[in-house]
């Protein structure tokens, strides 16, 4: 792999690149490309690395409020939480390399998405996860879930960060490609806060962290593609994370961090040296020469291509103020890292790489990284299911309390507590909710306040109708922190999709993005960071399309918060929003109908309810009046109230008042938005449904707390403790085999 | 009084134990290095929670061999109250302070979540303010948390008194069911001979604020501080 190879349409092809790509490289560079050049083109111009497919639609998010202190373009997004603090977050996908190698492929996802937060000074403290994985008959897929969770708990519990939140789903449309999307949430000081650019000709620039080795050469490339029969022999390019390695980079640049020596600093993820070099010295506008032989190498003779392509974890690279080297070495040395002065930085624009004594690459930098191809890619708009559905056939005659035993024990439904107590959940002995509930929530180190975070998303919607799909994925994430009593500030996304050259795949995107630009705007919850991760189809099959979003919020109390548990006897429970009944693409119906394949209308998202129905749910968490709070999703109206009553351990009598036109498993279990289940004391049930009036809320009474079962008026009753059986049984069971 | 905070690479509950001891004993902890060649005088070393030094070769294995750990040694022989929280366990029993070894979860997983305790004994530093025989609920997280002697060890803890606390149901019954890693004979702390070292797994520091869930790991470090001060 030196640069003596020629570099023929064959290798051309290999790098990723098109005909047109290489086209441009040509005349950008005005000869013909050597080898490590054209490797450093293929990385930095592949999906993964330059949004290339994507960069167009992802501008028409909105991004901004008098809250966000950086949006979009840099490691992560920030927001302003008052008193001189800031939180900085993004989620990121590992999704590829989680499929070809589980433990390894998700725990260097959560290692990323740690450095890229705390590459901007914040010490992370919360993690979150969306996972979703193949249909639970495919051989595959006990095999990833147990690879996949343990590789996020190796990772994030020896870093001592929390991992506190997150959702996992099981559908046949990801037996070929799973998803892994880890999200991370960190805490700085608004005065404190670090940018990847470079700048100050002539000063050092500094690699840190672990030494490079051959791992991960083309990961981001590889992560660009489709799947094939092939894939296993990309394993490869799959990296090896060492999470003790980076727990000590953290805390070295934390404690850097705390001095002023640092003028710019970025961690080394996708296509490692290569982008972090290049993005730097383009946002500053700046050349660079690196001296290769300098880089800290864990194998012998590597090449210049391999130094540039490797992705190594657990690296850094930083542009330090002119005489630091001594006191900022002094640091690394104390933690036993590697701290080596690679280059300098130059005035000419160009990224200049020596190596042994020779020149082995000059690439003008402004064309590889921010002036990179953007294509504006053929689409055709999905047609939106308008078809309403009703649910007939056995299950629809059973009793709901029967149903709700049946749903609970689902894939998608049951207890994911199996996943959860392998993660540490509380380190940091901030966690104030725990996972299992709406949104978790963690204090805000030294102080009051507390910091909800979600992650939400409902692809079956998304296919069925983008846009609406697109809205409900921004709509649930805001309502689950709202649940809590939090203010909802800012949001993550990532955008799992398929192959971008089909234009039915790039409507699905366009759509998901027109719905969920939409919601934020209306729900004034900017996108601040995120990811995009596409070709996630294996010989030609393409995932659901999955727009997940992280969202955080802030409530400036904890012991105003509000969690999903009755918390004791007589409690009135009552739902907030308008239940309808609508079963087009819920859980019920998967149920009841897994073999119906028509493609219904999933529920619609009405973002002036959902504003409105939030609002004053939050506003009567904070008042005091509520006891319990949780928000209604996936599998309906009855399945949140099992999931408060189990978490209390408190039965409910419910005596609703439901639409008797409809059935009652319909009102029972269809996914209408902009709803909420809460709980008042016996005296404040009458002013909490007069103020609901008032401000133009639908609410209803449905019963009241206590006893150690669900009882439905005229229709039977269930023990807690069936229920819990059910609930927790399944994912135990499913793991055993 | 004054007290200590071991910090070794990649330990990661320093800062929660640094946070308790201030909370409860009204003064900072001194947080000492692992490089560092010499302890400071104090009346209580906490030794944190966390992967020192990744957990390579074995948990505790390494950060037993450290230098401070020489010093901790001469300390907790001269009598200083030595508490080891999680991978503080595992160091103090590959250090030798105390018997046995953790070995990996019976079931091979990590493990987070609150468990019962029971005291089984509150005559110790440790325990003043517990009732004996009470069930605390405490959280455990670790990988390596299944306790194991041989059968001479285990006589010679039972015959001494030294089990500080064993898994036990909501209501304080030693069962099967209660016990979440194999450990034998539901063991989930001990004493050492002189009952001034403490190493157990579940984690105090974690439940001491009514909003973070419970209470029931306060009164450790309540009692530390009236004992100590006595």
């Amino acid at each position: 792999m030196d640069n003596s190879i020629k570099i023929t349409p064959n290798i051309i092809a290999e790098h990723g690149l098109n005909a047109e790509e290489y086209a441009l490289i040509l005349d950008i560079m005005g000869r013909e490309p050597n080898h490590t050049e054209l490797g450093i083109f293929s990385v930095m111009w592949s999906e993964h690395c330059s949004y290339k497919s994507s960069k167009k639609w992802l501008k028409t998010l909105p991004t901004t409020a008098p809250w966000v202190i950086c949006g979009p373009g840099e490691n992560a997004g920030v927001i302003d939480i008052g008193d001189g603090k800031a939180v900085i977050f993004k989620m990121e996908s590992h999704n590829h390399p989680s499929y070809i190698e589980p433990y390894q492929g998700a725990a260097t996802g959560v290692g990323g998405i740690m450095r890229d937060v705390f590459t901007m000074g914040a010490r992370p403290i919360a993690n979150l996860n969306a996972l979703r994985f193949g249909s639970i008959e495919h051989p595959k897929t006990r095999h990833l879930v147990a690879g996949v969770v343990s590789g996020i708990g190796g990772y994030g519990n020896c870093m001592g960060v929390p991992t506190v939140g997150g959702e996992c789903e099981f559908d046949a449309a990801y037996n070929g490609n799973i998803l892994v999307n880890a999200m991370t949430i960190g805490l700085a000081e608004t005065d404190r806060i670090f940018y990847s650019a470079a700048s100050g000709i002539g000063n050092p620039i500094v690699y840190v962290g672990a030494k490079t080795g051959r791992d991960g050469i083309h990961g981001a490339t590889m992560a660009s593609t489709e799947f094939n029969a092939d894939t296993e022999e990309k394993r490869p390019t799959v990296q090896v994370g060492d999470p003790f390695t980076e727990k000590l980079l953290l805390e070295a640049c934390m404690e850097l961090m705390a001095t002023d020596m640092i003028v710019g600093i970025q961690d080394m993820g996708a296509a490692g040296l290569t982008s972090s070099s290049f993005e730097m010295a383009s946002k500053g506008g700046m050349g660079v020469e690196l001296d290769l032989d300098m880089v800290p190498q864990r194998e012998p003779d590597m090449t210049a291509y391999e130094m540039m392509l490797s992705e190594s974890q657990e690296r850094m690279l930083m542009v330090l103020k002119p005489d630091c080297e001594e006191a900022a070495k002094a640091i690394f040395d104390k933690w036993e890292l590697d701290f080596s002065v690679v280059g300098r930085l130059t005035d000419t624009g160009h990224m200049v790489l020596r190596h042994k004594g020779q020149v082995v690459a000059d690439l003008p930098i402004d064309p590889l990284a921010e002036a990179s191809p953007e294509y504006d890619r053929p689409w055709v708009k999905t047609v939106a299911a308008k078809t309403a559905a009703t649910v007939t056939g056995t299950v629809a005659r059973q009793q709901p309390l029967e149903v709700l035993k049946a749903l609970l024990a689902t894939p998608d439904l049951a207890s994911k507590r199996w996943i959860w107590e392998q993660y540490d959940h509380m380190v940091m002995a901030d966690t104030v909710v725990r996972p299992g509930g709406d949104a978790a929530m963690v204090r805000v180190f030294g102080t009051n306040k507390g910091l909800a975070s979600t992650s939400d998303c409902t692809p079956r919607y998304c296919f069925a109708d983008p846009i609406q799909g697109g809205k409900q994925a921004v709509a649930e994430a805001w309502r689950n922190i709202t649940a809590t009593g939090a203010t909802p500030l800012a949001c993550t996304d990532n955008m799992n999709f398929g192959n971008p050259q089909k234009p039915e795949i790039m409507g699905q995107f366009v759509g998901c993005i027109d719905g969920m630009g939409q919601a934020c705007i209306a729900l004034d919850f900017p996108i601040v960071s995120g990811n995009v991760s596409l070709y996630n189809e294996t010989e030609g099959k393409a995932i659901l399309p999955t727009p997940v979003i992280g969202g955080v919020g802030i409530i400036d109390d904890i012991s105003k918060c509000a969690t999903i548990a009755f918390k004791d006897s007589d409690h009135i429970l009552i739902v907030i929003g308008d239940t309808l009944g609508h079963v087009g693409q819920s859980l019920y119906m998967k149920l009841a109908e897994p073999d119906n394949k028509t493609t219904y209308a999933p529920p619609l998202v009405d973002l002036e309810s959902e504003r409105t129905n939030g609002d004053f749910v939050r506003q009567q968490i904070l008042a005091g009046t509520v006891t319990a709070c949780h928000d209604i999703s996936g599998g309906g109206l009855l399945i949140a109230v099992a999931e408060m009553a189990m978490a209390g351990n408190i039965g409910v009598q419910l005596d609703p008042a439901f639409t008797e036109d409809g059935s009652i498993n319909d009102w029972m279990f269809g996914e209408d938005q902009a709803r909420y289940l809460l709980t008042t004391g016996p005296d404040n049930s009458q002013a909490l449904l007069q103020a609901a009036q008032s401000a133009g809320v639908r609410a209803m009474c449905l019963g009241t707390t206590g006893g150690e079962t669900i009882s439905i008026d005229q229709h039977g009753q269930v023990a807690l403790q069936d229920l819990r059986a059910c609930h927790e049984g399944w994912m135990p069971e499913y793991m055993a085999i | 009084m004054k007290t200590a905070v071991i910090v070794f690479p990649a330990s990661n509950c320093d800062r929660d134990a640094q946070v308790a001891l201030r909370n409860t004993f009204g003064s900072e902890p001194i947080m000492v290095w692992h490089g560092d060649a010499t302890m400071p005088a104090v009346d209580l070393i906490v030794i944190p929670g966390g992967f020192s030094y990744g957990d390579y070769l074995r948990s505790g294995a390494m950060a037993a061999n450290s230098p401070i750990m020489r010093e901790v040694v001469t300390q907790a022989n001269r009598g200083v109250r030595v508490l080891g929280i999680c991978n503080g366990f595992q160091i103090l029993s590959e250090a030798g302070l105390l018997p046995g070894v953790l070995m990996r979860n019976a079931n091979l997983k990590f493990i987070c979540r609150d468990v019962w305790l029971r005291v089984e004994r509150n005559d110790t530093a440790f325990t003043a303010l517990y009732t004996q025989n009470s069930a605390i609920r405490i959280p455990i997280a670790n990988h390596d948390g299944n306790y194991f002697a041989d059968d001479d060890t285990l006589a010679g803890l039972n015959q001494d008194n030294l089990v500080a606390f064993r898994y036990c149901d909501e209501g304080g019954n030693v069962t099967d069911g209660a016990n979440p890693n194999g450990s034998l004979e539901n063991i989930a702390g001990i004493y050492n001979k002189n009952l001034n070292v403490l190493g157990m797994m579940p984690h105090p520091e974690r439940l001491m604020e009514a909003e973070l869930g419970g209470t029931d790991g306060r009164p450790m470090f309540q009692g530390l501080v009236e004992v100590l001060a006595a």
